[in-house]
């Protein structure tokens, strides 16, 4: 079948990727077991991030409750994109009527937008 | 089905099976949550293989993508978080649940008579869809646009509850 065989190269593509994420890692302790790689470690080889910022404190911490608004709206606006695909993939043959269906449906959830705009639920305080 | 489906049924059903003992079984819950994730997302593999590729969109868009996000905020919003991932104390009661539910869909799958059609499903099942929905003439549009007075709703209703009070 056309689509099962389209998505075989899916398939595909994520066992490659995954062959190519681990054999970063297995290729490298295979090596430096085999005494290939030498082994001269040292602080700043060792160190978790050889360039950057150190962390500081724990990365445990509880999340400000805020960041759950902001996950809410995430979840309406992905149901949204749901409407949005088949939408787009079938564009062309909706003609106009399909684009104005979608600007009322658009228009309506930017109703809800311009709400949290208002309210200021979209500031940081 | 060809050989090459069979096989990515068989990968995916020992994927999905390891990854939902996984969640039950781990004591770590953050990691059980990145579990459930992997389950989610093998599942779509499973709609892929049965021609319903809208439903795989679907599925990593919303499960993978949002409910994941969400399960894994509400694990980081608990107070328990800062001491390090919560561990899950209810392996063995959860383990039961889940057999006994398992159990009883096993029942209905096998009891029941399961209608097949005689057509081949359209694949890709996209633009149908799209056609059943957006169509001027047979679609479903005012169920459509009334969908998004709900998410309105919903978006409405999800400020009003977190938003702090500025009085207090």
């Amino acid at each position: 079948m056309q689509l099962e065989a389209n998505y075989g190269y899916i398939a595909l593509l994520l066992i490659v990727a995954i062959i190519f994420a681990a054999s970063l890692i297995i290729i490298p302790f295979i090596l430096s077991r085999l005494g290939i790689i030498p082994r001269k470690p040292d602080p700043v080889k060792t160190s978790t991030y050889e360039c950057g910022m150190e962390t500081v404190g724990k990365s445990w911490v509880q999340f400000n409750f805020r960041y759950y608004f902001y996950a809410l709206l995430f979840v309406l606006f992905d149901i949204e994109t749901v409407f949005l695909y088949p939408w787009a993939v079938h564009f062309k043959q909706l003609k106009l009527f399909g684009l104005v269906e979608m600007f009322i449906f658009i228009f309506v959830l930017a109703i809800g937008f311009v709400y949290a705009w208002r309210k200021g639920a979209l500031e940081w305080k | 089905m060809g050989t090459g489906s069979e096989l990515a049924f068989w990968l995916l059903a020992v994927l999905i099976v390891g990854s939902a003992l996984a969640v039950v079984v781990l004591r770590d819950v953050f990691r059980a949550a990145l579990f459930l994730v992997l389950c989610f997302f093998a599942v779509a593999g499973i709609y892929i293989i049965l021609s319903a590729d809208f439903l795989a969109a679907v599925q990593v868009l919303i499960y993978v993508g949002a409910i994941a996000v969400l399960i894994i905020f509400a694990i980081m919003l608990t107070r328990e978080a800062q001491r390090g991932s919560p561990s899950n104390r209810l392996q063995i009661p959860v383990l039961i649940v889940g057999l006994l539910l398992l159990a009883v869909i096993v029942a209905v799958v096998v009891d029941t008579s399961w209608p097949a059609a005689d057509v081949p499903p359209p694949a890709p099942t996209t633009g149908d869809i799209a056609e059943k929905l957006f169509d001027k003439n047979e679609g479903f549009v005012l169920p459509f646009e009334i969908a998004s007075v709900l998410l309105l709703a919903a978006m409405i209703g999800a400020i009003v509850l977190v938003r702090e009070r500025k009085e207090e």
